[in-house]
């Protein structure tokens, strides 16, 4: 498969035919294509099993288009590594859809190593959509660390719901200054043999400053997941939220470990955890309106990896 | 016509009798009422023909069309034309109210689901998208409900407390999808123990401790229900 295939199953083709949508294309460890629009500064350099990323949104820049990072393998095996530095200034907007495609994994590791700071009164969104293969031969690293200027927005998505996880190590740590909010969420479906391990924290060390951490996992077969949100806040008036919630089915497994720690008495901070089978109610509920047991739970996933 | 017929059916779950030994026959296109306080069984003797989880390993049997449906599972006895509406119904996280209702139906049209849910009573470019979660009011949970046992064209409907936690202004537009049920021929049975709700149903059955203890026209259970059953003072201990 070309990486023009990978790019059709990404379903990014129309887009990156515009030129006023910057967008970079790698394939493995090879640079295939870039375009950058006025106020983003892209450097991109091959580097040995991978490709070192620099990204800066300069100061009072609005981007409306999504900007596309294409990270793909046509290789059955192959090792990629994305390091990448990306700089939001002062006053700019940008939202960033990452498409990690890898079909015919069998022996793949995609492991990206990001350092983000975006910059006071600054937004930046991000979503990872993966795809990868029916064989689960992958092993998914993300690590990032994120800083989070005064008054800045920052929504982070993650998906893994096309092919198997295979396995993947998510380490991502968001430091939140005043007034600034962080949004991330995961969606993953696990079955196979899958391994997930997830680790997100969130420290809300300025004043006011808001986070909330969600989680929807499910996972069958003989998978397993394991969550560990922790949300700490040490300012003043500061708030946030840990939501997690995973179905396991068959003969899988999953932890969860939600860790608020408050270490001011104006801060404060909630959490909820569920975990366990379809829920009885919600699967009768449609069983009663016709669908046999597997619609019904298919339908259930479907809603909640939304 | 005879649509549903329960024989001497009798439930125990942990040692206690929740139902014992009921029998009653159904006719196609009438609606009836299961009244009664609360606890005597009403809503299990729902979830029984239903056939839900808990319910299905009863004594005696029942029959739909003439047909022992004792072994059929839930979906299986939808699949026939029985369907439920729960007292409390069910939050869906992700799932629209679109997705939801025509989830319920064959070949249902988009158009089709805009229509449902105006029979109900709630504009489709308002609520078409949102999801069936949390986020709806009670009310609004119920005719959503509603929307998708109307999209299943069912041939027998059990309504479970209808009117629970809910407006007025609602119970009139529930009321109106009874209605629209009936004009399509479904059988209905109204489990409740409201005045306003028992009065839709043309035939009654009055629940105690698990049996039934009269059943006959509306007007007359609604009389003793009112008089016998509401003021006594031995609740599930019938005479």
């Amino acid at each position: 498969m070309s990486m023009e295939n990978i790019i059709n199953q990404a379903g990014i083709s129309d887009i990156l035919d515009n030129e006023k949508t910057a967008s970079l294309i790698i394939n493995k460890d090879k640079i295939i294509s870039k375009n950058t629009v006025p106020g983003l500064i892209v450097d991109a350099e091959e580097i040995k099993d991978g490709v070192k990323i620099d990204i800066t949104l300069k100061n009072n820049v609005t981007i409306d288009m999504p900007v596309h990072l294409c990270f793909g393998v046509t290789d059955k095996k192959a090792i990629q590594k994305i390091k990448l530095n990306l700089k939001i200034g002062q006053n700019s907007s940008m939202s960033v859809y990452s498409h990690c495609v890898f079909p015919f994994a069998e022996d793949v590791t995609h492991a990206m190593d990001g350092i983000i700071k975006v910059g006071p009164n600054s937004k930046y969104s991000y979503l990872e959509r993966h795809i990868h293969s029916e064989e689960g031969g992958i092993k998914v690293i993300p690590k990032a660390i994120v800083t989070l200027e005064e008054n800045a927005r920052y929504k982070s998505e993650f998906e893994l719901m096309r092919g198997r996880v295979g396995r993947i190590d998510m380490d991502y740590e968001v430091f939140c200054k005043s007034f600034s909010i962080m949004d991330m969420s995961v969606k993953i479906n696990g079955r196979g043999n899958d391994i997930i391990n997830i680790k997100e924290s969130g420290s809300l060390i300025g004043e006011s400053a808001k986070g909330a951490l969600t989680s929807r996992i499910a996972v069958r077969d003989n998978a397993s997941a394991n969550i560990y949100n922790k949300l700490i806040a040490t300012a003043d008036y500061a708030r946030g939220h840990v939501d997690c919630k995973e179905i396991v089915m068959d003969n899988a497994t999953a932890n969860a470990v939600p860790i608020v720690e408050v270490k001011n008495p104006k801060a404060h901070i909630t959490h909820e955890a569920s975990i366990g089978s379809v829920d009885s109610k919600e699967l009768q509920t449609l069983m009663s309106r016709g669908l046999d047991e597997e619609q019904a739970v298919e339908l259930i996933i479907e809603g909640l990896l939304s | 016509m005879l649509l549903l017929e329960i024989k001497n059916l009798s439930l125990n779950v942990n040692g206690n009798k929740l139902l014992n030994n009921i029998n009653l026959s159904l006719n196609k296109g009438m609606t009836y009422a299961v009244v009664g306080p609360n606890g005597v069984g009403k809503t299990t003797l729902g979830h029984t023909i239903m056939g839900l989880e808990g319910y299905r390993e009863f004594e005696g049997d029942i029959f739909f069309k003439g047909k022992s449906i004792k072994n059929l599972d839930v979906y299986e006895r939808a699949a026939k034309g029985i369907t439920l509406a729960w007292q409390e119904p069910a939050r869906f996280e992700g799932i629209s109210i679109e997705k939801f209702i025509s989830s319920s139906g064959k070949d249902i049209s988009p158009d089709d689901v805009s229509k449902i849910l105006n029979d109900v009573g709630m504009e489709p470019e308002n609520y078409l998208n949102r999801n069936v979660d949390k986020n709806l009011s009670g009310g609004e949970r119920k005719k959503v409900e509603l929307a998708s046992i109307l999209a299943m064209k069912p041939e027998l409907v059990i309504l479970d407390e209808l009117d629970s936690g809910i407006d007025t202004e609602t119970i009139e537009n529930i009321f109106n999808a009874i209605n629209y049920l009936k004009s399509n021929g479904s059988t209905i049975i109204l489990i409740t123990h409201s005045q306003s709700v028992l009065k839709q149903a043309e035939y009654a059955f009055l629940m105690c401790h698990g049996k039934i203890l009269k059943e006959g026209k509306t007007p007359v259970i609604n009389k003793y229900f009112t008089r016998k059953c509401l003021p006594c003072g031995h609740k599930n201990e019938p005479d």
